[in-house]
């Protein structure tokens, strides 16, 4: 009798135990996307200022009356928008005090002016137009909060003089917190206020499509083989100890293979998501080969030999019922894979895909970067209104994630058999 | 498989086969690598060069300074870096090898960058020797004449007229170039010039003068500097030690101690009587001028940047006088 009482407390206990690990764990991730989140979220915000810009278009027409590029590149678009900004301030005439004024926007506000005229519709008869330009970085920050106003002014990135001027731009309502679009379409830049996650996030998408276009088939097939063709004996013993063991090496190792494998002999370009998915294909391949042969090992042997008994051969069997069979399985090892993958920034330091790059990737070749590495390197900044954008770009890797995610669960759904 | 997703492959193979330019990497666009201390000045320059010019954005790695100078004078072709950049100049054995590869490195000095002893705002700015600094960090220390185990636990074992706080000290890593400049403009010269030590490479020589105490006095922090700064401002009594960019960029967190009697800022750094900084170099291959565009031009524009009240300026570059 006691001896039964005291299983039944040992069970309770167990229960409790659990339920405190999974409190645990929970409070913790809780924290962890609390906390970045809440460092992220102004992130989606940027200070923008209106300005009214007397420009004369027909300046920029070739001969049959559309825009000349070529024009429009030798203008000096940096001094059009600070003397037109200079003009909301016409008192502010010395040298120094304008040195000053110009600090409050964007550095690179010309450049965005001129990208606006050329990808939106001014008409050549245009005199005059008004835009919303970036305020710079530590404008923004202010905005927003996050400077200390309260030090010795010699001490701040603003002077007070500085913060005047922002605080009347933003009661004139020419000065304000708007959405961060540049955020979500432009590549990396040095200036917060243009930097983008997009070129990483493309960057991204390419390199895993290499890796599942390279990974996923060799993985299926040497699990295929190893499960029905390779005789039991040393050979499949060496091979399977290696697999294992393979996925185990630290992943830094992967890129030193590429660097030499893949630069050094084939001669690829460095910096490009093809040798990145490569080298990332190469990292997850032994633990697709694992989850797969797992998965086709747990097909109920009765299938395969009802298939075999009724004049399947070995191909139509492993084709035709036990790989639609394995699929969730062999999906869920793949996205195990992937998840690792898109996280994974130091066999990529190797292969020169930890660099700053400006443009958006277009091909597979082009030189391009990774989501990891681009919070790496914004983290890593100094100015900073990177630090509430590295917490975005955290958030956006994670839903990154949790989408990829989803298309395994969905995928699994769709492809799960009972029998 | 179904059809679409068959058609959907080939069509993506297809893209990537026939992308020609499979073979090294496109030719218009300039590679750089190099000094992790450089890179935030570098991307600057390439941003304005890419934006302001019909040059394509140059792409620019961070390997630090040595692993730069590696790939540069690996070779000449596309299939190696364009410039490196680098916070020291080039050694004799790096320029033996570049020699040995037909490439004559041209170099170009941008400016200056300091290594800060800071602290907190909130506490008092200190005024050390480095000496001090030495006596504060160094894993051995001299007294009467021998090396012994760092005995300081307070600042004012080291001098009576320094406050009665633990010695508590963030320091870079190993691996990054800030700590490299440290050691040899701190310890290194405090071991010369005052413990009249041997030069480099005579016994002992790495565990008196190279080695931070391991004892808890100095704690490695990771490459991140944003972190040094977040830490030293939650924590009053604590040093960090970093570059000047980070203390420019962070004045109402953080201030520099002075050295030897001099504080760390723009002047100081600039005509060298701030004794903890180094010079910024760029170097670039000549055999690619003319063959990737925009070389000489990136190179004239970045000199043109690193000018005294240029954006380089502002962003903590202290230019060369």
């Amino acid at each position: 009798m006691s001896n039964l009482k005291k299983r039944k407390r040992v069970e309770a206990r167990l229960k409790i135990y659990g339920v405190a690990s999974i409190t645990v764990a929970l409070l913790m991730l809780a924290t962890l996307l609390i906390s970045i989140s809440l460092n992220g979220y102004s992130a989606f915000r940027q200070a923008y200022f209106k300005i009214s810009i007397p420009v004369d278009m027909s300046q920029f027409a070739t001969e049959n009356g559309s825009l000349s590029s070529k024009k429009l590149n030798l203008y000096d678009w940096d001094g059009l928008v600070n003397q037109s900004f200079n003009s909301i301030f016409p008192d502010i005439t010395k040298r120094n005090d304008k040195r000053k004024l110009f600090q409050i926007i964007s550095s690179n506000s010309g450049y965005d002016l001129k990208q606006i005229v050329k990808n939106s519709e001014y008409s050549i008869g245009q005199k005059n137009m008004v835009v919303w330009l970036p305020l710079s970085d530590d404008a923004d920050q202010y905005l927003k909060g996050r400077f200390n106003i309260k030090v010795p002014e010699e001490d701040r990135r603003l002077n007070d003089k500085q913060i005047i001027w922002i605080d009347t731009l933003v009661a004139k309502d020419i000065a304000k917190l708007k959405f961060n679009k540049t955020f979500f379409t432009a590549a990396d830049s040095r200036e917060p206020e243009s930097a983008g996650i997009l070129g990483a996030v493309v960057g991204s998408s390419l390199t895993l499509f290499v890796t599942i276009l390279f990974a996923l088939p060799l993985a299926v097939m040497a699990s295929i083989y190893l499960e029905y063709f390779a005789r039991p004996g040393r050979i499949t013993d060496f091979i399977e100890v290696n697999i294992n063991n393979l996925a185990a090496v630290p992943s830094i190792v992967f890129g030193l293979l590429g660097l030499s494998v893949f630069l050094s002999t084939f001669g690829l370009p460095r910096s490009a998501p093809l040798v990145g998915g490569l080298v990332l294909g190469l990292m997850t391949l032994p633990t697709i080969i694992i989850a797969s042969r797992t998965s086709i090992r747990s097909i109920p042997p009765s299938i395969r030999e009802a298939a075999l008994g009724l004049g399947a051969s070995q191909l139509q069997t492993a084709l035709h019922h036990v790989l639609p069979l394995a699929t969730p399985g062999i999906l869920t090892g793949t996205i195990i894979g992937m998840a690792r993958a898109l996280g994974e920034t130091a066999p990529l330091l190797m292969i020169g895909m930890v660099a700053f790059i400006m443009e958006v990737p277009n091909s597979f070749t082009s030189a391009s970067t990774v989501m990891p590495v681009q919070i790496f390197m914004w983290s890593d900044s100094a100015e900073r209104a990177f630090y509430e954008r590295s917490s975005l770009a955290i958030l956006f890797l994670v839903g990154f994630l949790i989408f990829m995610n989803l298309i395994a669960v969905i995928l699994r759904k769709k492809f799960e058999k009972k029998w | 498989m179904s059809s679409l997703s068959k058609t959907i492959l080939s069509i993506i193979l297809l893209y990537v086969t026939a992308n020609s330019s499979l073979l090294a990497r496109e030719g218009d666009q300039i590679s750089i690598v190099g000094s992790s201390t450089v890179f935030p000045f570098a991307t600057i320059v390439a941003e304005r060069f890419a934006k302001n010019t019909d040059f394509k954005a140059p792409v620019i790695e961070s390997t630090g300074s040595g692993g730069g100078l590696k790939l540069f004078c690996a070779g000449i072709g596309l299939d190696y870096p364009d410039i490196t950049n680098s916070s020291r100049a080039i050694k004799s054995s790096e320029k033996e090898k570049c020699t040995a590869s037909g490439i004559n490195p041209v170099e170009y000095l941008v400016g200056y960058d300091g290594i800060t002893f800071s602290n907190s705002k909130q506490a008092k700015k200190f005024s050390l020797t480095k000496e001090e600094i030495y006596k504060a960090v160094s894993a051995k220390v001299m007294t009467e004449g021998k090396m012994i185990k760092n005995p300081f636990k307070l600042w004012s074992d080291i001098n009576p007229e320094l406050p009665k706080v633990e010695i508590d000290v963030l320091a870079p890593p190993p691996s990054s170039g800030t700590r490299d400049a440290f050691v040899e403009l701190v310890m290194h010269s405090t071991c010369k010039k005052l413990y009249k030590m041997p030069k480099k490479g005579a016994d002992g020589y790495k565990e008196n003068c190279s080695s931070l105490r391991e004892d808890g006095a100095v704690t490695e922090a990771g490459e991140n500097d944003n972190l040094i700064i977040e830490k030293l401002a939650a924590n009053k009594d604590r040093f960090g030690i970093f570059g000047f960019s980070f203390l420019d960029q962070n004045n109402d967190k953080v201030q520099g101690s002075m050295v030897d009697g001099v504080s760390p800022n723009m002047d100081t750094i600039a005509d060298g009587s701030y004794g903890v900084s180094r010079p910024l170099f760029f170097y670039v291959k000549k055999e690619h001028v003319g063959v990737v565009p925009g070389i000489q031009e990136y190179a004239d524009y970045f000199m043109a940047l690193t000018k005294s009240g240029g954006p380089l300026e502002a962003a903590g570059l202290i230019p060369a006088p």
